[in-house]
């Protein structure tokens, strides 16, 4: 099983998924963030999902729970590069990922928890 | 047409590869390629979480009115599933769901057959066509 690698960069832990995400590989990156989080004592938690082609109920709901885990941890979580493709789908599967904010870009996620009092 | 096993996470995210490049070969748009590769996602899942592992047949199919696409059949020898219309409710669950998986995957195809009996297996026919 593959292994999505998290980055810390300032208070900030970036993870960009580059993998065809099997459950199990999502499971596994809720583990490591949420010991990550208490790790680093970071405050806020960029995805980029930028290379992943489809989010189906397993997945989201994998990353709605890890926006609700970080909470946990005094950080806010940013799921940012969604494909519009994969937005159409995900509405239309009825999935709305309540717990995570969402913006177009890195960088725009980046703005949104540094805007974070 | 292609028979593939699904008996791993593994064999998952290969049932997903191999729908996207025959969908994408068959003409289907993106938006109309994701949703196809989503609901098979749900329903491979599905074959192997409630069903014990199965198959997925992927096959190239015109519809009735002449329309190309392509048509995927997932079957399992499960324990099958005893109230059709229950299991296709949202929100219903065995339990560790969101009980999107069935009744969010029908939504995102063009047609959908299911056909199950208590201890008879699973069987989902699902299409997608170009527009």
């Amino acid at each position: 099983m593959e292994r999505v690698p998290i980055l810390k960069i300032g208070r900030t832990l970036f993870v960009s998924i580059q993998i065809d995400l099997q459950d199990q590989t999502v499971v596994q990156l809720q583990e490591d963030l949420a010991d990550e989080l208490v790790a680093s004592r970071a405050t806020g938690v960029i995805i980029d999902i930028t290379g992943v082609e489809i989010v189906d109920s397993f997945i989201g709901r994998m990353l709605a729970t890890i926006g609700s885990i970080s909470r946990l941890f005094d950080a806010e979580t940013v799921l940012v590069g969604m494909r519009p493709a994969v937005a159409i789908t995900l509405v239309e599967l009825g999935l709305y990922l309540e717990g995570v904010r969402t913006a177009l870009n890195a960088e725009q996620g980046l703005r949104l928890l540094n805007g974070r009092s | 047409m292609a028979e593939l096993p699904i008996d791993s996470g593994d064999d998952v995210v290969r049932v997903r590869q191999h729908v996207r490049a025959a969908a994408a070969g068959s003409g289907l748009s993106l938006v109309d390629q994701t949703k196809l590769v989503t609901a098979a996602s749900e329903l491979a899942r599905n074959a192997l979480v409630h069903g014990g592992g199965g198959s997925a047949r992927v096959e190239v199919a015109t519809s009735a009115t002449g329309r190309t696409g392509i048509r995927i059949t997932f079957t399992d020898a499960g324990p099958g599933i005893a109230d059709l219309d229950l299991a296709l409710t949202d929100g219903w669950t065995t339990g560790d769901g969101l009980g999107l998986g069935l009744s969010g995957a029908r939504r995102l195809v063009d047609e959908f057959e299911l056909v199950s009996k208590p201890g008879a297996g699973t069987s989902v026919v699902v299409a997608k066509w170009s527009r």
